[in-house]
Parts: structure tokens; C-alpha cells; sequence
């Protein structure tokens, strides 16, 4: 096997409010090779956010490493670009000014011109190009959630983390938008990691599928390799046995070895 | 109102009478005629309903008025005489006879370009200090609870200390309108700010904004439905102080007139000043709203 890109190793992350301390994730380890889709995925509260936020940057690493490209991580960064749940575009800019707003920040030596048709480039990527005057309160939940990834990969970043990408999208948008992302990451050979609650998306998207096991003290509990080869179509796998086996074995952890429990 | 009513009953039945001069072609010519000022007429009809009924509120108050003042031994005038008796003022508001004998005009301008400085300088501190109130728990915990209660000292109240710190009028009255005009600017840009959703934070996070972009490209545009209700709050407070603060102290000012008037018992001409004060201070809140509207387009869709 190759040499990690991306490497978690005994990851541990507690809040602290006041006296409480309360341990979300322990001992998480993980290597992740270059233009590896990962999914990662676990019941609702188990620390899913809580790891994309940690390799992403935005919040501390209680103890232990993340390693990117043998730098450590020690806060956010363009090269670790995140798609949030909800879109989080700024609704006073249009579509174009908000990719306009990365491309910017991280293509500033670069001259207008090619700073601009790096914008339509990911803006036609994602296919928004037509709606580019647009604000965001003028276009669709999947439309925004479209220039969030287009906001992202203009940072041409190491990896691209997303959080529940489609998660407030419906199943026709959802489905069309999976295949968008497929088609990406197949062009780009981006490095992904993708917070899911739908085992579909995950079977169908990853290329390991990492499963998380209920919180407090969450950790990994196991990793699906799903071994279908690219690129995939939707309709053929339905009836394919490593596909249905994947889908079998998320289902089983999911719903047997870690029901779902309210926190206590 | 009856005639509103009618104009109703023939907005609905104008689309009727097109559709049947679709379907029916064989329809006689004066129906067609008919639809034709029928497509100009909305509009004209819109602004008529928004004009008309204040306009017909108004009429109603006049002719109350008019039969009020009108008894014997009214102490106020009626409009008639009010107009009889400040008909130079009503009709020429930029002579100037010297000294403060001067058009309503001229004292408008006087009071307005106060509350314009002091306004303006308002509205840049009152944004500045609210952003670093708003953005950090120390500087708000330090600050909130004197803003809190200096902000409820009546704007007068300032003008003694401000006499006695100044010593002229001038830089008093713009100090007065200041530190009225400030309070609500600053603390709706501070809860603007701390309202900033933390998405909008972490997009700035990763994509590595400086402390300057950070302000001008996220905080700003945020916080901006915020700031400009603050800053219309702001430009009404500080047109209601201006004229009490010009009473007391004197000079050019639409304030001085209307004591200056009342001093020479000229109760028509204080009655011509009030309804100047009236539209103008109207006037003010409609073009901070209107700037505020065109500024934060997209955000207050959202
Ligand atoms: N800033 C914080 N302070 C304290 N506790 C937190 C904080 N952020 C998250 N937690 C806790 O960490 C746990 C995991 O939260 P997280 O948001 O990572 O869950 P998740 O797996 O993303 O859930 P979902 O699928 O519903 O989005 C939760 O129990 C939550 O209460
Ligand atoms: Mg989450």
C-alpha cells in the first residue's frame, strides 16, 4: 500500500463546559490515500461533524494527530476546503461572487482573467453557470448546495470534506447530484471525505466506507472496502452482488451491532 | 370610499372583459375600446390607493380643526388663518433679511447640516464601536453595561456638560445629536455581529481572511440589515433632538425659530414649522430606509 496523504492517528476530541467534560471521539486512526472517496457514517450525534471539523481545522484536537501530506494540521486551511450541511453561502453575493470570494483569496497571484475563468470553469463543473447573476435566495436547495462544491473545488484543495452534502436535498436532486460528484471526482481524482446518513450514497460514492460507532467516546467500528469499479452506474449495481454485499454490511452495523440510542 | 369601490369592481372585471374579447371575436368595437385604458389604469390606480387615503385622513383633520379653532375664544388658529398669517413663509422659504429673520428654508438647512455631522460621526463610531462590542466577550462585558445606561440619559441632559465642555453652541448642538444618534447605531451592529451564523465564520476561517477582509467582506455585508436599523433609529433620534437642543441654544435652526416664534406669540408660524419638521424628519428616515434597502438587497430575502 502507499504511503498515506491524509493520516489520523489515535485521535481523541472532549468538549469541556465547566466542570463537565464530555468525550466524543477516541482513538480514531485512519489513513486515507490520494484520490480516495471516503464516507464516513453513524448514527445522528455519534462525532461525525465533530471529525470533518478536526481534520478540517476548525476546532482543536483534544490529543493525538492529523497528519496532511506530513504536515500537521493545526487549523483551517484552502487546502482542506469544506461543503457545509447548509450550503453556508453568503446571500448578499451572487453565485459568481461567491466563487469568486475563494478564488480570490486563493488564486490571488494570478492575474483577473485567469482568476475569472477559474470561476466559470467550476461554475460550469457543477453546470450554475447559467444562474451565475443569481443570488443565493433566488436558487434551489440543490442549485446553492452545487456552488458550495464549486465554492470548494476552485480551492483546488488536498481534500474536500463534506459534511451531509445532499442531506437536505430530495431523492430526484439527491441522485442527480451524487452522479454530478462522481463525475467530478472521477475527472479531478480528488481526495473526498463524506459525512452521510444514507447507505446508498455511501455504497454507491466511496471507495471505503468508514462506519462509526455510537458516541459518547465514539470510534471507528469498522471499514467497508467497496470494491466496484469506476465509473458506476446507478441503475446496474442495484443487481450487483459486491454492491448489495456493501450495502448488507453498512445495514448490519448500523442496525444491529449499533442501534440507534438516545444519548444518555 | 364608495368610489375606491367602484375602482375595485373594475380592476376585477377588466380581465373578464378581455377574455371575452378573445373568445368571442364577433364582439361589437366599443368593448374592444374599452380594454385598452383598462391596461393603464392599475398603475394609476395604485398610487391612488396609496395616496388617497392619507390625502382624505387629512382633509377630515383639516376641517375638524378648522371648526375647533373656529369658536369663540379659541386660543389656537385655525388653518384658513394660519395660512393668511404665514402666507410669506408658506410660500417663499429662502428670503434672508438679515440676522436670523430668515426663510423656514434657510433654518431647515441650518438644523440639517448639524444632524449631518453629527450624524455622520455617529454612525462611524457607533459602527466601529459596536463591531468590537459584538465581536469580543471581553470588550462587551466591559462596555454593554455603561452603554446600557448611558443610554437612557435624555439627549438635552447632555447639552449643559456639553456647553460647559465646548463653550459654543455650535459644537454642542452636533455633540447633542452625536451621543443621541449613537446608542442604537452601536448596539444593533454589536448584536448584528454577534448574529454572524458560525458558517460565515468558518468559510472566513478556511479560506484564510485577514482581520480586513474579515470585516469588510463577511462582517459588514452580515451585520448590515442590523446596522441600518440602528442607523434609522439613529437619524430619527437625532432630528428630535435637534430641535430641542437649537431652543436652547439659539442662532440659526429651524429649533430657535419655532422658540423664536413663540416668543413673539407667532402661533401660526410655529404651526407652518411644525409640519416642515414633520416632512423633513419623514424625509430622513425614508432615505436611510431606502439606502438600507438597496444596500442589503440580497440578505433581507434571505
Ligand atoms: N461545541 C461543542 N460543545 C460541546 N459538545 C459538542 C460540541 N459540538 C458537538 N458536541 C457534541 O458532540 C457530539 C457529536 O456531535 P456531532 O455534531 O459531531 O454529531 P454528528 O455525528 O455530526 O451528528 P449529526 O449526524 O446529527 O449531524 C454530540 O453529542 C454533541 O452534543
Ligand atoms: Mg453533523
Amino acid at each position: 500500500m502507499q504511503k498515506p496523504y491524509l493520516s489520523l492517528s489515535l485521535v481523541n476530541k472532549s468538549f469541556q463546559r465547566g466542570q463537565i467534560v464530555s468525550e466524543v471521539l477516541k482513538g480514531i486512526s485512519l489513513d486515507v490515500a490520494k484520490g480516495e472517496y471516503v464516507s464516513l457514517i453513524g448514527h445522528s450525534g455519534c462525532g461525525k461533524s465533530t471529525l470533518l471539523n478536526l481534520i478540517a481545522g476548525l476546532i482543536p484536537i483534544t490529543s493525538g494527530a492529523v497528519i496532511l501530506e506530513d504536515k500537521h494540521v493545526r487549523g483551517p486551511g484552502p487546502d482542506r476546503a469544506v461543503v457545509f450541511q447548509n450550503h453556508s453561502l453568503l446571500p448578499w453575493l451572487t453565485v459568481f461572487e461567491n466563487v469568486k470570494l475563494a478564488v480570490d483569496k486563493v488564486w490571488r497571484s494570478e492575474n483577473a482573467p485567469t482568476r475569472n475563468a477559474r470561476i466559470m470553469d467550476c461554475l460550469n463543473l457543477v453546470h450554475m453557470a447559467h444562474a451565475k447573476d443569481k443570488r443565493p435566495a433566488e436558487i434551489s436547495g440543490g442549485m446553492k448546495q452545487r456552488v458550495g462544491i464549486a465554492r470548494a473545488l476552485a480551492m483546488e484543495p488536498k481534500v474536500l470534506l463534506l459534511d451531509e452534502p445532499f442531506g437536505a436535498l430530495d431523492a430526484l436532486t439527491r441522485a442527480h447530484l451524487q452522479d454530478q460528484v462522481m463525475q467530478i471526482h472521477q475527472a479531478l481524482k480528488n481526495t473526498v471525505i463524506m459525512i452521510t446518513h444514507d447507505v446508498d450514497e455511501a455504497v454507491l460514492l466511496s471507495d471505503r466506507i468508514v462506519m462509526l460507532t455510537n458516541g459518547p467516546a465514539a470510534t471507528i467500528g469498522e471499514i467497508h472496502e467497496v470494491k466496484l469499479s469506476r465509473p458506476r452506474k446507478r441503475l446496474e449495481l442495484v443487481t450487483d452482488l459486491t454492491y448489495i454485499r456493501a450495502r448488507e454490511a453498512v445495514l448490519k452495523f448500523l442496525y444491529e451491532r449499533n442501534k440507534f440510542v438516545e444519548a444518555a | 370610499m364608495t368610489n375606491a369601490m367602484r375602482k375595485q369592481n373594475l380592476l376585477v372585471a377588466t380581465p373578464i372583459t378581455t377574455l371575452a374579447v378573445q373568445q368571442a371575436k364577433v364582439l361589437a368595437l366599443p368593448q374592444r375600446k374599452l380594454t385598452r385604458p383598462a391596461i393603464l389604469k392599475p398603475a394609476l390606480r395604485r398610487i391612488a390607493a396609496v395616496t388617497l387615503p392619507p390625502l382624505a385622513v387629512l382633509a377630515v383633520l383639516l376641517v375638524i380643526w378648522q371648526i375647533a379653532a373656529s369658536q369663540a375664544g379659541s386660543s389656537l388658529p385655525p388653518p384658513t388663518q394660519v395660512f393668511t398669517d404665514s402666507r410669506d413663509l408658506i410660500l417663499h422659504p429662502f428670503f434672508d433679511h438679515g440676522g436670523n429673520d430668515k426663510g423656514l428654508g434657510f433654518h431647515i438647512l441650518a438644523s440639517l447640516s448639524r444632524v449631518a455631522i453629527g450624524y455622520s460621526i455617529a454612525a462611524i463610531v457607533g459602527i466601529a464601536l459596536g463591531s468590537l462590542v459584538g465581536q469580543s466577550v471581553y470588550f462587551m462585558r466591559g462596555f454593554d453595561p455603561i452603554f446600557q445606561v448611558l443610554r437612557t440619559v435624555p439627549p438635552l441632559a447632555w447639552l449643559p456638560i456639553s456647553l460647559a465642555a465646548f463653550r459654543d453652541g455650535q459644537p454642542s448642538a452636533i455633540f447633542v445629536i452625536f451621543i443621541t444618534a449613537v446608542w442604537p447605531v452601536i448596539i444593533n451592529t454589536a448584536a448584528g455581529i454577534r448574529n454572524i451564523p458560525q458558517d460565515y465564520r468558518n468559510v472566513a476561517r478556511v479560506l484564510q481572511l485577514n482581520p480586513f477582509e474579515y470585516f469588510t467582506k463577511i462582517m459588514v455585508p452580515a451585520a448590515a440589515p442590523y446596522i441600518f436599523t440602528g442607523l434609522r433609529i439613529g437619524v430619527g433620534l437625532s432630528w428630535l433632538a435637534i430641535v430641542a437642543a437649537e431652543m436652547l441654544i439659539g442662532g440659526v435652526g429651524i429649533g430657535f425659530f419655532i422658540w423664536d416664534a413663540w416668543n413673539s406669540s407667532l402661533i401660526s408660524d410655529i404651526i407652518v414649522a411644525l409640519v416642515y419638521v414633520g416632512l423633513v424628519g419623514f424625509v430622513l428616515d425614508r432615505i436611510i430606509a431606502f439606502i438600507g434597502h438597496v444596500v442589503t438587497r440580497g440578505t433581507a430575502v434571505n
